[in-house]
């Protein structure tokens, strides 16, 4: 299972950092969510060594985590060399983390 | 009567102007806002400006206030706008003279100025997210640009302004201030000003928030996505609201919709920073109420920071850029040796080349390159940027990625190539009495 099975995303910027929203679709997803998505996942999943840090909030009665990411836009949408300078594919990218999922955990999508 | 209607008319620049006129003649709105700001637009403008004094106004703000102006002026609906970039009183002068022409006499249109603090800034104001300040930028500096809060605009809409038009305020501001306008709130309600900042939040990306930049086929499907309809918001006094659009429009209003706008380049929702207040998001509620109708509430505020950020564009080189394509067996080979020939060539510029990037679109150049067992693509798109200290030899960038049709490996087609000069935004903190905004009112006759 990836996160894109459960959560659906979307990547902001604000000068060099990088914000991704990760929003279950389903109530009973959330505490898995919770659980698996943590912040070193989130940085390990960008490659080693590129994210200099990293911090996630948490809303849960919306169901959605926030992580604020620095080092992943070389500088920004006004002077980066990137195609996707504003880093907007990003989310899409965390969306192939691979969920474990474990008998007894909610992940309703799993059952289909 | 007790809630107002406010809707967004534009998300950016750029933005679909249909849409607007759609809310204008069917939204039965109060206040029609277009923000059109985006952190380097200012300093573009300023360029503009200097170029040319009574330019640096949003380019579009002349086919927008066609568009609607007739529509809003006969139904009372007002506008608030940014789109006087780095010239609010040059867009306020245009925008008079339109209504002139369209026989909108009486109307009366207020530029709101004093974000512009280039003649004011600290040299030894720390710079964001670097260890640097303001005086490492002299010299190279072209606009500095404070974010002002709602007091102003509230100003411009108490004295009667039909159009209100503002350079660098804070995005939520110009919603705000419709809010606190109609519904009296004291400056310091910090619970109000947070709820009203929530509602310019969830707005001011247009139709972010309605369902564009949300559809993912048979994952979130939005009906109608080319029809897709701007927001509007009913507020009520006490500054909780329903997120809606229009009856007939494309798109989709939802949790899903508001929730991934809500975070919305936000970092610490309990902390959203605002001139007027220090928003909380962190326990707002969104509730589906009827069909692309979301109620929402929860947000909270407490007292501003007393500093603004500002927003300084500043030169920083040139980048060049060149892209060509390889396709056919074999192509992400050949792509590879397309960029291994442009990179030893430029290399004998030297260190001119202050930075580089080279990758092949299609393979590695959004995301790192696949996981092995991925098949090869049937095409790439080599892309070679580099930023360099001159103009010319930004040049040569795009020149050597084109000579490859010649003098590269097989095959290479549909080169093209790309200059830009870089003006790079850092941003600092000032302390907000520093900054004095000031409101002229226009009146077409």
């Amino acid at each position: 299972m990836i996160l894109r099975d459960l959560a659906h995303v979307r990547t902001g910027d604000k000068g060099d950092i990088s914000n991704i929203s990760v929003i279950a679709f389903r109530a009973e997803d959330w505490p898995l969510i919770e659980r698996a998505v943590t912040a070193e996942r989130v940085a390990a999943h960008f490659g080693a060594g590129k994210v200099t840090s990293v911090r996630r909030y948490e809303l849960p009665q919306l169901h959605a985590l926030n992580f604020v990411l620095t080092g992943l836009l070389a500088g920004g949408v006004t002077r980066s060399l990137a195609l996707d300078a504003h880093g907007k594919c990003l989310g899409f990218s965390l969306l192939d983390l691979q969920i474990d999922h474990r008998p007894g955990q909610s992940a309703s999508k799993a059952e289909d | 009567m007790s809630t107002l209607r406010i809707g967004c008319g534009a998300g950016y620049s750029g933005d679909r102007i249909e849409p607007a006129v759609d809310l204008a003649e069917r939204g039965e709105l109060d206040f029609l806002v277009f923000e059109c700001l985006a952190e380097r637009t200012i300093a573009l403008a300023q360029q503009a400006r200097l170029a040319d004094p009574g330019a640096g106004f949003d380019p579009m703000l002349e086919r927008r206030m066609r568009a609607v102006l007739p529509v809003t002026a006969r139904s009372g609906t007002r506008i608030v706008t940014n789109m006087g970039a780095a010239n609010p009183r040059a867009a306020a002068a245009r925008v008079v003279s339109i209504a002139g022409e369209l026989g909108l006499f009486g109307l009366k249109v207020a530029a709101v100025t004093g974000d512009d603090v280039l003649d004011r800034l600290g040299d030894d104001l720390a710079l964001d997210a670097t260890a640097g300040h303001v005086s490492d930028l002299k010299g190279r500096m072209v606009s500095a640009n404070a974010y002002i809060g709602a007091g102003p605009l509230v100003q411009a809409l108490d004295r009667g302004a039909d159009v209100v038009i503002c350079g660098r305020a804070a995005d939520p501001a110009l919603f705000l201030a419709p809010l606190i306008h109609r519904f009296g709130w004291e400056m310091d309600d910090w619970t109000r000003l947070g709820r009203g900042t929530l509602v310019g939040h969830l707005l001011e990306c247009a139709g972010q928030v309605t369902g564009g930049y949300f559809a993912d086929p048979g994952v979130k499907d939005v009906p109608d996505l080319a029809n897709l309809g701007f927001p509007l918001a009913e507020v009520s006094s006490d500054g909780t609201a329903v997120i809606t659009k229009l009856p007939g429009t494309g798109g989709l209003v939802s949790r899903a919709t508001c929730t991934e706008q809500l975070l919305y380049e936000i970092h610490d929702p309990a902390s959203y920073l605002q001139p007027d207040v220090i928003a909380d998001f962190s326990g707002v509620t969104l509730d589906e109420i009827g069909p692309d109708r979301v109620l929402v509430g929860g947000a909270a505020g407490r007292a501003a920071t007393g500093r603004l950020k500002v927003s300084i564009g500043y030169r920083d080189g040139w980048i060049g850029e060149g892209q060509i394509s390889y396709a056919g067996p074999g192509a992400l080979a050949r792509g590879r040796l397309a960029l291994d020939v442009v990179r030893t060539r430029l290399e004998a510029l030297g260190p001119c080349l202050r930075e580089t990037r080279g990758e092949l679109i299609g393979h590695d150049a959004i995301l790192p390159a696949g996981r092995t067992g991925v098949s090869e693509p049937r095409e790439v798109r080599l892309r070679f940027a580099a930023r360099c200290a001159s103009r010319a030899d930004a040049e040569r960038v795009g020149q050597e990625v084109e000579s490859l049709y010649l003098c590269g490996p097989a095959g290479g087609g549909g080169a093209t190539q790309t200059l830009r000069e870089v003006i790079a935004v850092a941003s600092t903190l000032m302390a907000a009495d520093g900054v004095v905004p000031r409101v002229e009112l226009l009146e077409v006759r």
